[in-house]
């Protein structure tokens, strides 16, 4: 397990999400509440990047067919979606958002 | 209310799956039939015209529900099998396999098939596009090189021009009308999709329908009103769909272009109800009745019905959503425009992202989105709560769709003092 760096902090504002590619994996971070999150970024559904999508009420939502993830657990919340996104930990460090990822697993 | 012991459901695709799996998940424990005349597991369509046709996507991706699942949630499925008439008296659905289903409560999810063209000859070559089948055997015909024309320049006519252009055949479609997508967008959008279609190399002919089609052992051609002839290996017939509705009318529901349903999808007959592309219903937020030909429509209508049928009396109250993929550009557009509405623009179209904008009374009553996903889905709140918006904003790239909408959003709860 490493910690990355993966945005500035500053750059996101409450429900803004943006999408990085870190060790092969590609990550939704986002702020909602003044939290930040990180999640697989790539829909469960069909293909598509989670991080074109809108976060709202504690999800972020896809924007092809609005399936939506729980931002703290990656949980399906309904149709389309029936499986769940993975989820990383997350710090600010020094005025950056650091997600831990474990190298070792594809 | 209750739902009693036994739900049948006719019509075994996305509205059908989606209504069994949200009962179940509303804890209804009785007995759900889902019956469908189609041999395959339900699915979703609009891969068939996009991923599936282009043999990126198996068609297994399309299942709703993997058949591990129906059992789990204790699901019968009845499959090529069809409902052939509904005794409403006894509450019983005649099968065509000669067996007869007792019910509580019955949901009609028929769907809806191809128009088909009045005086198509049924030759070798001729297709359309609406079941898993149709996909399989249009796809087999798909051979690069080849000359299909398109009859009907509508959403799934011109996927599949676009899939067959990715695939390597000359494309031309033939439209009636002056405008593509004539009955489902304004001009100034159709204008687009036309910009989009020609860039990729479609022969488009529009203002004149399809006048025959020729070929003695399969197609050869298709003759257009005015006496010109475009050669074809290859017809598609994309002309528009026909809502399944014959069933509840021969029981006696009431049906105008659609199973006329009320806002909780009660049909007009007694522990009948309906859902997805057979009805017409009532948008609360419209103002009006809508017959909607979308997969919104399909999983969310039938959710809708599923809560009503446990007894939740909940409308269906939603902004009309619907996307279309075409070449490089994913389409998404909330709510309804008619043909002629004007369109103002945030960015520029022709650079392939941007978002359209239709205005009725001040309000905003439509958006679309070209390769605008994430954004586009921000105007949703707008139409939904029918604040008034700032037009020139909206449009003014500089100024941040998020806060426009979050201010019209409150503008429209407690207005300025
Ligand atoms: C090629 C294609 C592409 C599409 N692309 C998009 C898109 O990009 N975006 C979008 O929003 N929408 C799209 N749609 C529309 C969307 O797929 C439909 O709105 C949706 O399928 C409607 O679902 P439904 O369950 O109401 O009806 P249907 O999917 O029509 O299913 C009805 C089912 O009931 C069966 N049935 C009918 N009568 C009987 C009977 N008497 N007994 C037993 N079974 C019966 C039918 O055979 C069928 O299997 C597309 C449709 C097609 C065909
Ligand atoms: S691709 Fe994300 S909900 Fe369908």
């Amino acid at each position: 397990m490493a910690w990355h760096p993966v945005a500035e902090a500053e750059a996101l504002s409450d429900d803004e999400v943006v999408g990085v590619k870190i060790a092969g994996k590609d990550i939704a971070v986002c702020r909602a509440g003044g939290e930040y999150f990180a999640l697989g970024n790539v829909c469960t559904h069909q293909f598509a990047l989670l991080s074109d999508g809108v976060i709202e009420d504690g999800c972020i939502e896809c924007p092809i067919h609005q399936g939506r993830f729980d931002l703290k657990t990656g949980q399906p919340k309904g149709p389309p979606v029936s499986k769940a996104v993975d989820v990383y930990k997350v710090r600010v460090d020094g005025g950056r958002v650091m997600v831990e990822l474990d190298e070792g697993s594809p | 209310m209750s739902a009693g012991r036994r739900i049948v459901i006719v019509g075994a695709a996305q509205a059908g799956a989606r209504c069994a799996e949200a009962l179940r998940a509303e804890g209804f424990a009785g007995r759900i039939v889902l019956v469908g005349d189609e041999k395959h597991l339900p699915y979703e369509r609009p891969a068939l015209s996009k991923a599936v046709l282009l043999g990126e996507a198996a068609p297994e991706s399309t299942e709703v529900h993997p058949r591990a699942f129906y059992d789990e949630k204790s699901i019968e499925l009845r499959l090529g099998v069809r409902a052939e008439a509904i005794a409403t008296s006894a509450q019983r659905v005649l099968l065509s396999d000669g067996a007869w289903l007792t019910y509580d409560r019955l949901v009609l999810c028929t769907g809806s098939r191809a128009r088909p063209l009045a005086g198509a000859p049924d030759l070798p070559g001729v297709h359309t596009l609406r079941t898993l089948d149709d996909c399989a055997a249009l796809a087999r015909a798909l051979a690069p090189g080849a000359r299909l024309v398109v009859i009907g320049g509508g959403f799934i006519g011109l996927e599949v021009a676009s899939s067959a252009v990715k695939r390597g055949l000359a494309v031309a479609v033939v439209e009636r009308q002056d405008s593509l997508l004539e009955r489902v967008v304004p001009r100034a959008v159709a204008a687009q999709v036309e910009r989009l279609h020609r860039l990729n190399g479609v022969d488009l002919h529009l203002g004149r329908g399809a006048q025959r089609i020729l070929g003695q052992d399969r197609v050869t051609g298709v003759e257009l009103q005015d006496g010109s002839v475009l050669p074809a290996d290859l017809v598609v017939i994309g002309i528009g769909i026909v809502p399944n509705t014959e069933l509840g009318e021969a029981a006696g529901a009431r049906s105008e272009d659609g199973l006329v349903v009320d806002e909780y999808g009660r049909t007009t007959l007694a522990n009948v109800w309906a859902a997805g592309d057979v009805t017409s219903h009532p948008n609360p937020i419209l103002g009006r009745r809508v017959r909607l030909e979308s997969w919104q429509n399909a999983q969310n209508q039938a959710i809708a019905v599923a809560r009503n049928l446990v007894g939740q009396e909940r409308r269906y109250a939603e902004v009309p959503w619907f996307w279309s993929d075409q070449f490089d550009a994913n389409i998404q557009m909330y709510g309804l425009a008619g043909p002629g509405d004007a369109v103002a623009w945030r960015g520029d179209p022709a650079g392939g992202k941007a978002i359209g904008f239709a205005f009725a009374g001040g309000r905003l009553v439509f958006a679309v989105g070209f390769n605008m996903g994430g954004e586009l889905r921000l105007a949703r709140r707008l139409i939904e709560t029918g604040a008034e918006v700032d037009a020139a904003a909206l449009c003014d790239p500089a100024r941040k769709l998020k806060d426009i909408v979050s201010a019209a959003a409150a503008s429209a709860v407690a207005p300025a003092a």
